[in-house]
């Protein structure tokens, strides 16, 4: 599904190489969890692939379902099938919640060449998803995240996941600012999306998430590149001797 | 302020050159003396010049020569504004009343007449207020296109209220000669107790000078939502002058979608306590030939009033939006609560926003406070929105009326606000 191939990334603006050659390959149906030590480049990957600007590609390649994503405007990256949950959600004042999404659903609907959703239908759905994530109405008739609390930031990340049902998911570390029962809600949320035919990257400093959030694989990501990678144990050995014993070894 | 003496040499001349051939208008004594006065102040202060401290961004030389330029007329492939609305029309055709297709101007609690035909009745309640807030307001700064346009104005609605009206008057100026010069004046007179609603749509004319005098007495409430057409190349300088009576209020919007130039004056003065006086724009302006000036000063001359100045313009394409707004606290003003605020969304690097915020307070126990920002499209928005499948033209549109959208909440009336969202939407629709 989501194909990685010896991706190098710099800052656009300054001399400062990022991504050092990044392999990484997500079949369908998989969960992998991205691990790793501040700066080792792992936000860096999910903006690369979702295309914010701001970084220069100078090598290698990324697909999904063998389409180029590093050639598409990042409108194109999403109506693919490609999704991107914040690390920090963006507050948008003025835009309502609601007319946000319903924005952002007909506009990949229209960019898949299918019909628009009906205000009647769109309505209905989106009470019932917004339901599961306990987002009440005010949240949706609220400006995009503009005062919302940490926690409603990252369900309304999750919301806008269901709504969209990407085919590829990239959490980049969800699990911040969230406390236990926040956690288990997102969790709760994200795992209702998993289906054989959608891939999810989750991004993580900590095994906690991954506690809900079960991972088939695990990698970990140091000075732009992925070097090491494992099954779930590899997040628990993280989690119980840090990143020191992982990186002397790979040195 | 002192002037030159060359520049007040230079503005003699021009005003004598304009003046030139033009008579006054004939009418009842009342409206001769009006206007003979009126044509006093134009003499004395002159027509504006570009070096005038209130000209400095927007220079005035296409409203004050004696021939107005062209404007081509727009064939508009819309509606009308707030045609939806049920209302009392009066249509004016490039400044002239249209009668076939103004509706019959009478309705309870309500007063109107034509200003053509007020102007020509020995007695009429207009005449203590023609001409005389317009002079009030040209202290201390000069406002001399308004003096002008009370000496040369025939035609406007003078209206009273004397109740709360059931629905609005609907002033509809229509243009349809790409040459048309105009001059319309209107009077309002809000009784106490009473609720007027006043909307206004349409491009006017080729250029267009109005001065709106609005008098709401004690415990009266003026409600104006006006839209300025949509002609690219049609100029217009627009002047209200409002005195507000003890708890009155007075809300007025103007939304500017195109036009050349356009200059909207407007001057409050709050004169009895506890009034309220709210004034807000959008406009949205797209080229380098485009000039939006708005100039409003307010001033607290009673206990308790609350003021407040909401402004956004949007500019692209090397347009300039021009903001000067001043909250004058009178010494004995005390509780004033003023408020203002002026933003522009700059679309471009070639656009420009020139703002000049001014307080003046002289009592010890007041509120105010102003702001003014100018700035970019949030591209962390930007990329959030296009990241959710939004297309880049989509979502700037998006976070444009986002930006727009502070003023229209100004708006009581939400299906006046719905219309002018509808109108703006289009115009970001029109434009790829």
């Amino acid at each position: 599904m989501l194909e990685i191939k010896g991706l190098e990334v710099k800052l656009e603006e300054e001399d400062k190489q990022i991504l050092k050659g990044v392999d990484l390959k997500v079949g369908a149906g998989e969960v992998h969890a991205i691990m790793g030590p501040n700066g080792s480049g792992k936000s860096t990957l999910s903006y690369v692939l979702s295309g914010r600007g701001g970084y220069e590609v100078t090598g290698g390649s990324a697909t999904l379902d063998g389409i180029d994503l590093l050639d598409m405007e990042p409108e194109e990256r999403a109506a693919s099938g490609l999704f991107l949950a914040f690390q920090y959600p963006v507050e948008i004042p003025g835009v309502g919640n609601m007319t946000f999404l319903r924005t952002a659903v007909n506009a990949q609907r229209k960019a898949r060449g299918e019909d628009e959703m009906s205000a009647a239908d769109f309505l209905k759905l989106v009470r019932s998803k917004a339901k599961d994530l306990k987002i009440d109405a005010d949240m949706l008739k609220r400006p995009v995240n503009v005062g919302f609390s940490g926690g409603e930031k990252k369900r309304n990340e999750i919301l806008q996941m269901a709504m969209l049902e990407p085919k590829m998911c990239i959490l980049d570390e969800t699990d911040s600012g969230l406390d236990v029962d926040a956690m288990r809600l997102v969790s709760d949320g994200v795992n209702a999306l998993r289906s054989p035919d959608r891939g999810f990257l989750v991004i993580t400093h900590y095994q906690r998430l991954l506690d809900h959030i079960k991972p088939d694989v695990v990698h970990i990501m140091a000075a732009g590149r992925i070097i090491k990678t494992g099954g779930p144990e590899l997040a628990l050995e993280v989690e119980n001797n840090g990143y020191a014993g992982i990186l002397e070894e790979v040195a | 302020m002192a002037k030159s003496n060359a520049l007040m040499q230079l503005k003699a001349d021009a005003t004598a050159l304009r003046l030139a051939g033009l008579t006054l208008p004939p009418g009842a004594t009342w409206a001769q003396e009006a206007r003979q006065q009126a044509l006093g102040r134009v003499t004395a202060m002159g027509l504006p010049h570009r070096r005038d401290e209130y000209w400095r961004y927007t220079d005035p030389a296409t409203l004050t020569v004696a021939e107005a330029a062209e404007a081509a007329v727009l064939v508009a492939d819309e509606s009308p504004v707030f045609g939806d609305i049920d209302a009392l029309q009066i249509v004016f055709v490039d400044g002239v009343f249209d009668a076939e297709a103004s509706d019959d101007l009478t309705m309870t609690g309500l007063e109107v007449d034509r200003l053509a035909t007020a102007t020509t009745k020995d007695i009429h309640w207009a005449k203590d207020l023609y001409g005389v807030l317009e002079a009030r307001g040209q202290s201390p700064v000069e406002r001399t296109l308004a003096a002008f346009n009370t000496a040369f104005a025939t035609d406007g609605v003078v209206i009273r209220a004397t109740a709360k009206v059931a629905k609005p008057v609907r002033l509809l100026y229509l243009h349809a000669d790409p040459t048309s010069d105009v001059v319309l004046h209107h009077v309002i007179r809000v009784e106490p107790g009473a609720d007027l609603t006043v909307l206004e749509g349409g491009p006017a004319a080729a250029r267009l000078s109005k001065v709106m005098e609005v008098d709401v007495a004690d415990g009266g409430a003026f409600h104006h939502v006006r839209s300025q057409g949509r002609d690219h190349e049609r100029r217009a300088h627009t002047h209200t002058f409002a005195r507000l009576g003890a708890e009155s209020t007075f809300k007025f919007f103007t939304l500017t979608v195109n036009g050349r130039l356009t200059r909207n004056e407007c001057v409050i003065e709050l004169t009895g306590n506890d009034a309220i006086a709210h004034v807000a724009g959008a406009c949205v302006g797209d080229g380098k030939d485009f000039v939006h000036d708005d100039t409003v000063f307010i001033t607290h001359d009673a206990e308790r009033c609350e003021s407040r100045q909401v402004f956004k313009k949007v500019l692209r394409n090397g347009a300039t939006g021009v903001f000067q707004g001043k909250i004058l606290v009178k010494a004995g003003a005390q509780k004033t609560d003023g408020y203002q605020i002026s933003q522009s969304l700059l679309l471009d690097d070639d656009s420009q926003f020139l703002a000049k915020p001014e307080l003046e307070i002289y009592a010890d126990d007041v509120a105010c406070s102003h702001g003014s920002t100018s700035g970019a499209i949030d591209d962390t928005a930007l990329f959030y929105l296009r990241s959710r499948g939004v297309p880049a033209k989509a979502a700037t549109d998006l976070l444009t009326l986002a930006f727009l959208a502070e003023a229209l909440e100004e708006i009581e009336d939400d299906r006046l606000a719905e219309d002018l969202r509808d109108r703006l939407e289009a115009w970001m629709a029109r434009r790829s």
